[in-house]
């Protein structure tokens, strides 16, 4: 569904600060793939989903989503079928606007070319609203009228969700959601992805500095350095792999070892 | 200690100049845009009104000031979203030019006097003096105000209100639900500079004159109204914030009239007014600094103590 050819990415071109964030990169995602994707900080796993999302257009190679050419969409017409949540609970919502509000501006996705821009939200939507936020367990049902700068992170982030999902996306990217949130509520966050994803078969890509989620989640993972992919696991080779395996089919892979703290320290926990 | 007709007149231009308050609340509040169009489209308001009454056509002036002032605030979008100019500089840009786009609707003159021609005042005069008396004018401009009041209210309740509410509060969410935030900078900034335009062209036929000069300051005297109705009214659902607006934009000209009586020279308005302004936006952060030289001290002395 989701098709990358020979992308690449260079920023400050010409100068000192020269970096090529994503280099001659090729990945093919197939319908219903549920990826994770690791590696070190300044592989390219950011730079990839915002490739994807359109926050910049590539220099070099060519995206397609479902057959449509991407490449120069821009962000706001990709959005249409692309979710997506960042790490910061904050950037996914507008905080002085009540949950209801933010509900209405995500569902205005299934609006047609020139949508009806001055009707209001009618009564089913929302009860449709109230019924999905139901379904997150946190009692946002009963606080529609709220701010959403009045929920907590974890809130925030479920809401986020909500709003990336309640249209159905035909590709969700997430980019570390749950590593801003205490363990109990990203556990709780990560479990509303789970089902959300596999209920509705969204096909989705997750970046994770978690070895464990990176194996546990998915039925595919991608290793990043250096801006290209370096290991892509699926099917047999993927089963009953352990943290260990990983970490040193990576090393082997990417000629050094894996220089980030939180991925060393979440696979030292097992240990 | 005022007498009636001062309190009168307050009222009035309080009504008139709440549309620049409201302006000022939808590019600064809601957009977080520093619109500094504001004063130049409130003259083209004025330009454009005394113009068109002059040829004759008092009601029309309004439409055609609205029109011309959305224009405006089309060229400052335009410049900021799709030329990348930073925002405060397009609005000085804009406003640079509708100097002399003021003076050429006015045919090249820095004020025109509409002393032997109707306005909207003097033609509904007929109708409404002998139902409300001297109080007629302030109907004429309450009824304006309020219409459009109720008119935004409508508007930010609706799918394309909230989208122009969420650019001003979270862009990046906005462009992640596929909403065209340009588009959205936009005609926010056409409606704001719409209404600052009506209002001039309102403010111009009340004082049956226009000056290439009035619009001068207007910027920091729509966001004195605001901050002050803000402060007193709160904020909170969209009825409310309109509602702060009016409050504030009434009681600012009822300080300029008690300024007037205990003798401030007209000359020194502005500076109080900007005073004003300059005081009551620092206040979050003077609050914070005494605030924190109290636990300070505190912690100083107690200490010492021990």
């Amino acid at each position: 569904m989701l098709e990358l050819t020979n992308i690449s990415k260079t920023f400050n071109p010409g100068t000192v600060n020269e970096k090529t964030a994503i280099s001659h990169l090729n990945f093919k995602l197939e319908d219903g793939d549920f990826v994770t994707i690791v590696g070190s900080n300044g592989a390219g796993k950011s730079t990839l989903f915002n490739a994807i999302a359109g926050s910049f257009y590539v220099d070099e190679g060519s995206i397609y989503l479902d057959g449509k050419n991407f490449t120069y969409l821009p962000e706001y017409k990709r959005a249409k079928v692309i979710g997506r949540l960042f790490q910061d609970p904050l950037k996914g919502t507008a905080p002085h606007m009540t949950i209801e509000e933010n509900l209405s501006l995500a569902y205005l996705r299934t609006a047609k070319r020139g949508f009806a821009a001055f009707s209001t939200v009618s009564k089913q939507e929302k009860e449709m609203f109230r019924a999905h936020l139901a379904l997150l367990g946190m009692h946002l049902e009963d606080r529609m009228k709220h701010p959403v700068g009045l929920l907590s992170g974890g809130q925030r982030q479920a809401l986020t969700l909500l709003m990336a999902t309640i249209v159905t996306p035909k590709l969700l990217l997430l980019d570390e959601h749950t590593a801003a949130l205490d363990p109990g509520t990203a556990e709780k966050v990560l479990e509303l992805t789970r089902s959300i994803v596999s209920e509705r078969k969204i096909s989705c890509m997750m970046v994770t500095h978690n070895m464990h989620q990176a194996l546990d989640l998915g039925n595919r993972t991608l290793m990043m350095s250096d801006g290209s992919i370096v290991l892509d696991l699926k099917g047999e080779e993927r089963k009953g792999l352990t943290v260990e395996d990983l970490l040193r089919k990576f090393r082997q892979k990417a000629n050094k070892a894996l220089d980030n703290d939180r991925i060393l320290l979440s696979s030292l926990e097992t240990e | 200690m005022l007498s009636l007709s001062v309190v009168q007149n307050a009222l009035e231009v309080g009504f008139i100049y709440a549309l620049v308050a409201l302006a000022l609340f939808v590019s600064y509040s809601i957009l977080d845009i520093a619109d500094l169009t504001t004063d130049g489209s409130f003259t083209l308001g004025c330009a454009v009104s005394a113009t068109v009454c002059i040829a004759g056509h008092p009601l029309l002036a309004l439409p055609a000031a609205i029109l011309a002032g959305a224009l405006a605030g089309f060229i400052t979008a335009f410049l900021q979203t799709r030329l990348g100019v930073p925002s405060i500089l397009a609005g000085i840009v804009t406003n640079t030019g509708l100097y002399t786009i003021n003076l050429a609707v006015m045919g090249f003159s820095s004020n025109l006097a509409l002393f032997n021609t109707d306005t909207l005042f003097s033609s509904a005069r007929e109708a409404l003096f002998p139902v409300f008396g001297s109080w007629y004018k302030l109907v004429i401009a309450a009824a304006i105000t309020l219409l459009v009041s109720a008119l935004i209210v409508l508007f930010l309740g609706t799918r394309l209100g909230i989208s122009i509410r969420a650019t001003g509060d979270n862009a990046d969410m906005v462009r992640a639900s596929s909403i065209n935030t340009t588009t959205m900078i936009t005609i926010g900034l056409c409606i704001a500079n719409a209404m600052t335009s009506l209002s001039g062209a309102v403010l111009a036929q009340y004082n049956k004159s226009a000056d290439i000069n009035l619009g001068t300051g207007m910027v920091v005297i729509g966001l004195a109204s605001l901050i002050i109705g803000q402060t007193l009214v709160g904020k909170g659902s969209m009825w409310r914030c309109v509602l702060a607006v009016l409050v504030g934009s009434v009681l600012y000209r009822f300080i300029i009239a008690v300024a007037l009586k205990l003798n401030v020279p007209a000359e020194c308005l502005k500076l109080v007014s900007a005073v004003i302004v300059g005081f009551a936006i620092a206040l979050p952060s003077l609050k914070g600094w005494a605030a924190f030289q109290k636990k300070r001290l505190a912690a100083v002395h107690g200490k010492e103590e021990k």
